[in-house]
């Protein structure tokens, strides 16, 4: 074992994601506590470039024309022998389709246990200890590895991503893929047509979930986000149903929003929705289950069926 | 085209959680079992593709005493499933790395041109189920598809990943492979209750060996779990009570206090 935490960087469009920085930035904390080394490692074809920014002692470029974009299969084969060669204490990969991609492929693949969902990762004598949110942030499991090293898939905004002043560039090694798989080949990135409303710039969201119960009781909610000045946004399920376009879903899949006002109606508060709205200013949840996860990361709730507050609200503001 | 669904139940989230005595799992006493959503997802997804190329659909699920996997079987046939199987015999659901063990053994003895399953499930803590099997069998994987389209005469399927933003990566992937659906084209279609009660009496559920994973506890993903606890929702909210218009004219007074909403309708 190497006292190594290994961060697997994700880029797209030519930039590292801010979850990438998110992870450096606890393994620099993790390095420092463990006596090892943050290690970044970028697969890439003629990417080292993005290396020099990232906030690592040492990071390490995986150069093919296979790596150009990224591919589940290409991904998992350049990474198992260096996973394999490098034996890290941690690996810390973002929990997002390519991560979940990546973190289940090499368990599998190295029979190195995989801890999911991820919203903190500590080190003490014992070693790597893991908080993991499960049935969608209604348990905290905490959870470490049997042989003392493993993989972490953390949630998005569990850790400041800060990183880039970490204090100079990393040290650079170029290698080549040891491996490819071409059987997965990337063809391209579809944007969203641009949505009628920008939900990232708006400062008061009326946000709804599955408790607004039908579609015409959308009516309400967009009277209440008139009333505010503000914009109706949604979580998933809602998006899903085709209620509202996905350019006003907030949350991992969506957009990460940080409004002066949001609140949650009807939202009962699953890990990938917190993760798009929980930097709000000001959290209201209304949700009629009083053990819904949304009231942990809201400033203000009530347990009641947002159909009879919402309208009462309105009246209230003069709408 | 030979398509394979693979499916599991989890607890019911409708009903509180409890943690057990030992502190490191869930009290399952009481527990009632749902399919898990994304699992119904992959199905109704595979009953589109089926309808489209033609073949296919065979539904496998753990073997699971502790829930009503009978059931859930009866439910993927009223569907439109054309054959089912119940993987191994687990006292429990196991952890994500033995079912994944279970499933491809099953695997192993099945034709297969595209396997889908859920993208993930509201337990499992050691990983998703998809990319494991995947992994096992040495087949291509793809998480988080939210569209799949058959295509090279049924050589290759065209997917695709979903990125923050509403942003989407294509894929083409060469079969057979393992896929992670995120969500279907239309909503799981409805199974009437007296279709799937009269099909558990009557259809046939194949017993598929799953290998030497299926003794029970055992844990083949090498976490240990220290402890599991119910996290104290509302610690960061101070709580409204009152009725509905009490609650209101609350909610109204802590926007004006910031400015917001006090007769500043846009």
């Amino acid at each position: 074992m190497s006292a190594e935490i290994l961060v697997l960087v994700e880029h797209r469009d030519g930039a590292v994601l801010d979850t990438t920085h998110e992870l450096l930035g606890r393994a620099r904390t993790l390095a420092a506590a463990s006596g090892g080394e943050a290690v970044a490692v970028l697969l890439g074809s003629g990417a080292a470039g993005l290396a020099a920014g990232l906030g690592a002692a040492r990071a390490i470029v995986v150069d093919d024309p296979g790596l150009e974009s990224f591919s589940p299969s290409a991904y998992q084969a350049a990474l198992v022998p260096l996973v394999r060669e490098r034996q890290p204490v941690i690996v810390l990969i973002s929990n997002s389709g390519p991560g979940m991609d990546v973190a289940a492929g090499l368990s599998a693949a190295l029979d190195l246990p995989l801890a999911a969902y991820a919203t903190d990762v500590t080190m003490d004598a014992q070693g790597p200890l893991v908080s993991s949110q499960l049935y969608a942030g209604k348990i905290e499991a905490k959870v470490r590895f049997s042989g003392g090293r493993g993989i972490v898939t953390v949630i998005a905004g569990s850790f400041s991503g800060d990183s880039t002043a970490a204090g100079g560039s990393p040290a650079v090694e170029v290698v080549g893929a040891a491996a490819t798989d071409e059987r997965i080949r990337f063809v391209g990135l579809i944007r969203p047509a641009a949505g009628d409303v920008d939900i990232t710039r708006e400062s008061v969201l009326v946000s709804v979930g599955r408790g607004i119960g039908e579609q015409d009781n959308l009516e309400l909610v967009e009277a209440l986000a008139a009333a505010l000045g503000g914009a109706v946004s949604s979580s998933r399920p809602i998006a899903d149903l085709g209620w509202l376009p996905r350019t006003r879903q907030v949350g991992k899949s969506g957009l990460k929003v940080k409004p002066k006002a949001y609140l949650a109606l009807g939202i009962s508060g699953a890990p990938e929705h917190l993760e798009g709205m929980r930097g709000a200013e000001l959290i209201i949840a209304v949700n009629s289950d009083p053990r819904a996860p949304i009231f942990s990361v809201a400033h203000y709730g009530a347990v009641a069926d947002l159909l009879d507050v919402v309208p009462a609200l309105t009246a209230r503001l003069g709408g | 085209m030979e398509y394979v669904v693979l499916l599991k139940q989890v607890p019911d989230l409708a009903e509180d959680l409890a943690i057990d005595g030992d502190g490191t799992g869930i009290d399952r006493e009481w527990l009632s079992f749902v399919a898990s959503e994304w699992d119904e997802y992959a199905l109704e997804e595979a009953l589109h593709l089926r309808d489209a190329t033609g073949g296919s659909v065979t539904c496998l699920a753990l073997g699971v005493e502790s829930g009503d996997v009978s059931e859930l079987l009866a439910t993927c046939l009223a569907r439109g499933a054309d054959r089912v199987g119940k993987v191994g015999s687990f006292e429990h659901g196991p952890d994500s790395h033995a079912a994944a063990a279970a499933f491809a053994e099953a695997l192993r003895g099945i034709p297969h041109d595209l396997v889908l399953t859920g993208v993930q499930a509201i337990d499992d803590l050691d990983g998703q189920v998809g990319p494991l099997v995947a992994t096992r069998l040495d087949l291509p994987h793809v998480s988080v598809v939210t569209h799949i389209a058959v295509a090279d005469g049924g050589g290759a399927v065209t997917v695709h990943q979903e990125y923050a933003g509403g942003v989407v990566g294509e894929f083409e992937v060469m079969l057979p492979a393992v896929l992670g659906v995120q969500t279907s084209r239309e909503a799981p279609r409805y199974a009437p209750v007296s279709r799937v009660r009269q099909l558990m009496k009557t259809a046939t559920i194949e017993a598929l060996d799953g290998g030497g994973g299926g003794g029970g506890g055992g844990s083949g993903s090498g976490l240990v779990i220290e402890s599991m606890a119910v996290p104290t929702v509302g610690r960061a909210a101070e709580m409204i009570t009152g009725n509905p218009a009490a609650i209101a004219d609350r909610i109204a007074a802590i926007l004006a206090e910031r400015g917001i909403g006090s007769g500043a309708a846009r």
